[in-house]
């Protein structure tokens, strides 16, 4: 019985965030009514031309010189002619077959070593308008069936990073993408947000039996809006070809929308005829050839990327801590804790833990040290309380570390013999070698004394109470 | 060097043009024509010769990122065949 | 005082003068010509609509007329198809800007083929313009009637649009003057766009100084259009009546090609005589491929580019609409009752040439004639300042001579296109009549070489003494 495979290549188009389009002065970006942010350019009026933003042509440079990319001396805009209501043109200005940035890499810290995904070519072009269809369906009365067009997005600039099919499990992909993520937010081009749609991500996947190397037939995965759906659609997608494979069937080439709620994967109509999108070299652009102190400068200013600082986390913490707080943007605030005299391990707890999602420039890191020491000592209520609040300007610990923890045993006894015999079932199974119950207990009591007591007090309390019983 | 009626029909397509029979018929033989004329260069070797697509050879003619006022709503709208609010609409696209 | 104003012989210099020196006012002027279209264009049909003059810009200066491929803000603009009837810009076209910045009032939107896509104006939507000298016959095209204005009076001077001769064939079959410029030195932004690496905008006049002012007034780089640069040098007006030092270059095959008549031959190898007269030394030369290839590589380029830059056509943001269907029968109607004969031939073909399996051996290998082209003139100016041919093999031809045979047709432009496509200015300088009808001198340099076209244009303009006046309105 085969073991498959996967081989998974991603196509991620990153939204830079210039202040302007790619081709036109329009500003950029969400806030505009709808079609307020078109002009000529961008709402394709006869006669009108693009001029390139510089600001997305070096992002993109900088982004490819941050995934390790050779820099092309010339790169060519060129025409991707297709009809749709979303392209005023009737054609999508892309770089083509020379893009700006070819060859790069982006090494992903596992467990099991540095991953290596590579990065087949990285490069600029500009983003559809969107259209929303109404009517029909929706039942509006009277609303016939009619697709309506906000042209404001179309002509942003985009970046399309096309990995090579090295990624092998959906996990790997999920580590791919919040590193890749990281790095771009970290340059400064783009807030690369999913649920926003400034980073979209499509995969496509095959199988093949463990230890071969061919690429079979692969099928396409879009409107993934999260890492997560991005790991589910893959898992889902690698299930459905195995099985495909194993009933004795053959794969066949499709693109599949993931549907968020139920997890599924539907197969796009596919269209009636096959494309042929007729490139050619945009002839109303000329040439991109970055001047070599140009891509020298970007090269200068790139900042220290997160896939290096989590190998230099990795020597002190374990690596998905590391992975975490740098993924997290929370490895700069977890450095001056422990500066500040917290102990790494309490520090990296804390922060993975209690500060995921939450803003770490704000914080101050003397402050923080001094919750992360007292976190046993003083009330979990109080703790809970002061992390709530540390991100909030000329935060103090001061009057968290002000509240005492119960640690009297002689308070809290009586307490944990109470609790024990109110819940005999529990005590005997943990007896019975169910000791994940010890936090059961512990709760109860923190629940008893909203918060007060100290969790390390209660937990060695009750552990010897129980054991002494037998 | 002749183009079939297939052929038409199917570059129509990429065209989108909603071509007649008779401009179908016609069209089937103009082309054929033309093609046979224009397929001449096919004659020249020029395996060596790189490619124009610029009379000038001009390179990075970019704009600062700088942001300038958009078109006023009527001026957006000023020519469009149907408009529903501030949206263009169209027949469905599904 | 109007009433003095003859507009068929008046230069644009002279109306200028006139203007300076309050002779005449700008609003006297413009109705002066508004009056001669009245009287004239029902004939002619030179212009789709014309314009009063406005006084709340108050132009200090003359009036022009503008081809209408030309984006005018407020104004109807059509490219002479009926998928943009209706269709009125709200922005100038960086040329009609330049103009109005000038201070020069437009009179009107001039007829031209389709999408600038023809040699006499029959492929118009808007039916054909009339040629001054017959009307009979075509003023060629696309220009056809921008050309013909100025030669009847109903323009001092217009602005037409180039791809592969739809200036200068124009104005050597109406008899006047018109300059495609170096590619890149005049802007695009805001004309309707047939081929965009071919696509240039350049001045039609009376005479070769008319034709130098107008040039100054559009030439120069604008931010608008990433394809145009700066002038190297001043646009000068010339003065010179010798060519003394003048280095001109008879190309073989642009001056043996089969289909010139016998008439156009004579008329520019009496000019050449004229040339050699006023002191320039002049000698053969050859462009090998490029006559030979240089119109099937532009009917592979020109047609490969129109048919992106006709998509933008789809009846979604402006322009005319067939309703109907879904959004993919909506579109396809629209084109196919929007679009002309000429149109629809261009992009179906340039769709082909470009689609996937023929892509290397049409337009791949049309660019790379392209490459040769543009060696084989680099080469003659090493040895020339100077290329002189004929404009167009023949004098103005019937209307529906050539309509039926698109193939015909196409070889007006046989000895226009190769200088297109390497992006080099040409000049049209009439130099006599075959037959009553004009015939056209072509002056090509290399790039940036207008003041020197100028020059030569001048000197030869004054020495062959040619009427630009038809003959039938004298
Ligand atoms: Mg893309
Ligand atoms: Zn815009």
């Amino acid at each position: 019985m085969t073991t498959w495979q996967p081989v998974i290549g991603l196509e991620i188009h990153v939204q830079l965030k210039t202040r302007t389009k790619m081709f036109c002065s329009c500003a950029a970006g969400f806030g505009g009514g709808e079609n307020m942010q078109t002009c000529p350019v961008c709402l394709g009026f006869p006669g009108a031309l693009p001029v390139p933003n510089r600001q997305a042509i070096e992002w993109t440079i900088r982004l490819g010189l941050a995934l390790g990319c050779d820099i092309a001396p010339r790169a060519v805009f060129a025409r991707k002619n297709y009809f749709y209501p979303d392209l005023p043109k009737g054609y999508q200005v892309s770089q083509y077959d020379l893009p700006s940035c070819v060859d790069g890499r982006l090494v992903v810290p596992s467990a099991d070593g540095d991953r290596e995904i590579s990065i087949v070519r990285a490069h600029l072009e500009e983003d559809a308008a969107k259209t929303t269809h109404v009517g029909g369906r929706t039942g509006r009365i009277g609303g016939a069936e009619h697709s309506l067009v906000d042209f404001n997005r179309g002509g942003t600039p985009l970046v399309e990073i096309v990995t090579g099919p090295d990624v092998h499990s959906a996990e790997e992909a999920r580590r791919f993408l919040q590193l890749l993520r990281q790095t771009i937010v970290e340059l400064g081009i783009s807030d690369a947000a999913m649920e926003k749609g400034t980073l979209r991500v499509d995969a496509n996947v095959s199988v093949r039996p463990e230890g071969s190397t061919e690429l079979r037939t692969r099928c396409e995965l879009k409107n993934m809006n999260s890492f997560r759906f991005v790991a589910q659609g893959i898992d889902a997608e690698v299930a459905r070809q195995v099985a495909v494979y194993e009933a004795g069937g053959e794969v066949v080439q499709q693109t599949y929308d993931f549907d968020a709620g139920s997890g599924a994967l539907t197969a796009r109509r596919s269209k009636e005829e096959a494309d042929d999108y007729r490139y050619f070299p945009e002839p109303d652009l000329v040439p991109v050839e970055p001047p070599a102190e140009l891509v020298e400068r970007l090269r200068a200013e790139l900042p220290e990327l997160p896939a290096a600082r989590i190998r230099r986390l990795e020597a002190q913490l374990d690596l998905d801590r590391a992975t975490v707080l740098v993924t997290g943007g929370l490895d700069r605030l977890y450095e001056e804790t422990v500066a500040a005299g917290a102990d790494r391990v309490d520090a990296a707890n804390l922060i993975a833990n209690r500060l995921a999602g939450r803003d770490g420039a704000a914080v101050d890191a003397r402050e923080l040290a001094r919750l992360v020491q007292a976190r046993d000592r003083i009330p979990r209520a109080a703790l809970d309380e002061a992390l709530a609040q540390v991100t909030e300007p000329g935060f103090s610990a001061d009057p968290y570390l002000a509240q005492e923890a119960v640690s009297d045993t002689a308070e809290l006894g009586p307490l944990v013999d109470r609790l024990l015999e109110a819940n005999p079932g529990q005590v005997a199974a943990y007896r019975g070698g169910k000791e994940g119950l010890l936090g059961f207990f512990v709760g109860q009591v923190m629940k008893e004394t909203d918060g007060k007591a100290n969790a390390r007090v209660v937990s060695e309390l009750v552990r010897e109470k129980l054991s002494a019983g037998t | 060097m002749a183009i079939t009626r297939e052929e038409v029909l199917h570059v129509a397509k990429l065209a989108r043009l909603d071509l007649t029979d008779e401009e179908v018929e016609r069209l089937t033989v103009e082309l054929g024509a033309i093609l046979e004329a224009v397929g001449k260069v096919a004659e020249l070797d020029l395996s060596d010769v790189p490619p124009t697509s610029h009379p000038l050879s001009l390179v990075n003619a970019w704009r600062d990122d700088e942001p300038r006022p958009s078109l006023p709503p009527e001026d957006v709208f000023a020519n469009a065949p149907q408009r529903e609010g501030d949206l263009f609409r169209v027949p469905p696209t599904t | 005082m109007t009433a003095a104003l003859d507009t068929l012989r008046l230069t644009a210099e002279e109306a200028l003068g006139l203007v300076e020196r309050r002779e005449v006012t700008p609003r006297e002027l413009h109705d002066a010509y508004l009056d001669a279209i009245v009287a004239h264009d029902g004939e002619l049909n030179c212009y789709l609509r014309t314009i009063p003059y406005d006084d709340d810009a108050a132009p200090a200066g003359i009036p022009i007329a503008l081809k209408d491929v030309i984006s005018t803000k407020g104004v109807e603009t059509t490219a002479g198809s009926r998928i943009l009837e209706g269709y009125v810009p709200v922005f100038d076209a960086t040329v009609a800007e330049r103009c109005r910045a000038a201070g020069l009032s437009v009179l009107g939107k001039t007829n031209t083929d389709e999408f600038a896509m023809g040699s006499s104006t029959e492929n118009s939507a808007y039916g054909p313009s009339r040629n001054p000298w017959d009307p009979g016959r075509v003023p060629g095209g696309s220009g056809g009637g921008s050309a013909a204005a100025v030669a009847a009076g109903l323009a001092p001077w217009a602005l037409g649009s180039d791809t592969g001769g739809s200036i200068k064939q124009p104005a050597a079959l109406c008899g006047n003057v018109g300059l495609r410029p170096t590619y890149g030195t005049v802007s695009r932004y805001g004309v309707v766009a047939f081929a965009s690496s071919l696509d240039q905008i350049g001045p039609v006049a009376r005479n070769v100084r008319d034709c130098a002012l107008l040039y100054r007034i559009i030439a120069g780089r604008d931010p608008c259009d990433s394809t145009t640069v700066e002038l190297p040098e001043p646009v000068r007006l010339p003065e010179r009546e010798d060519l003394r030092g003048l280095r001109v270059g008879v190309p073989r095959e642009l001056n043996e090609a089969e289909g010139i008549e016998p008439g156009v031959a004579e008329a520019v190898a009496r000019a050449v005589d004229v040339a050699r007269e006023l002191g320039a030394e002049v000698g053969e030369c050859e462009l090998p491929l490029s006559v030979d290839y240089g119109l099937a590589c532009y009917y592979l380029i020109a047609p490969a580019e129109a048919s992106s830059n006709l998509a933008r056509y789809d009846g979604v943001r402006y322009g005319a609409r067939i309703a109907g269907g879904r959004y993919a029968e909506m579109v396809e109607r629209t084109r196919d009752a929007g679009f002309g004969d000429e149109p629809k031939r261009r992009i179906m073909l340039g769709t082909y040439a470009l689609s996937a399996g023929y892509y290397d051996a049409f337009y791949g290998q049309a660019q790379k004639v392209r490459t040769v082209i543009a060696r084989e003139h680099a080469a003659a100016f090493e040895r020339f300042d100077v290329l002189v041919s004929p404009t167009s093999p023949t004098v103005a031809f019937r209307l529906g001579e050539r309509a039926a045979n698109p193939l015909a047709m196409y070889l007006s432009d046989l000895l226009t296109i190769p200088s297109c496509m390497a992006g080099l200015p040409g000049l049209n300088v009439p130099c006599g009549l075959s037959g009553g009808l004009p015939v056209g001198l072509q002056l090509v340099g290399p790039q940036f070489a207008e003041n020197t076209l100028f020059e030569t244009g001048h000197a030869l303009e004054r020495a062959l003494g040619f009427d630009p006046v038809p003959e039938r309105l004298r």
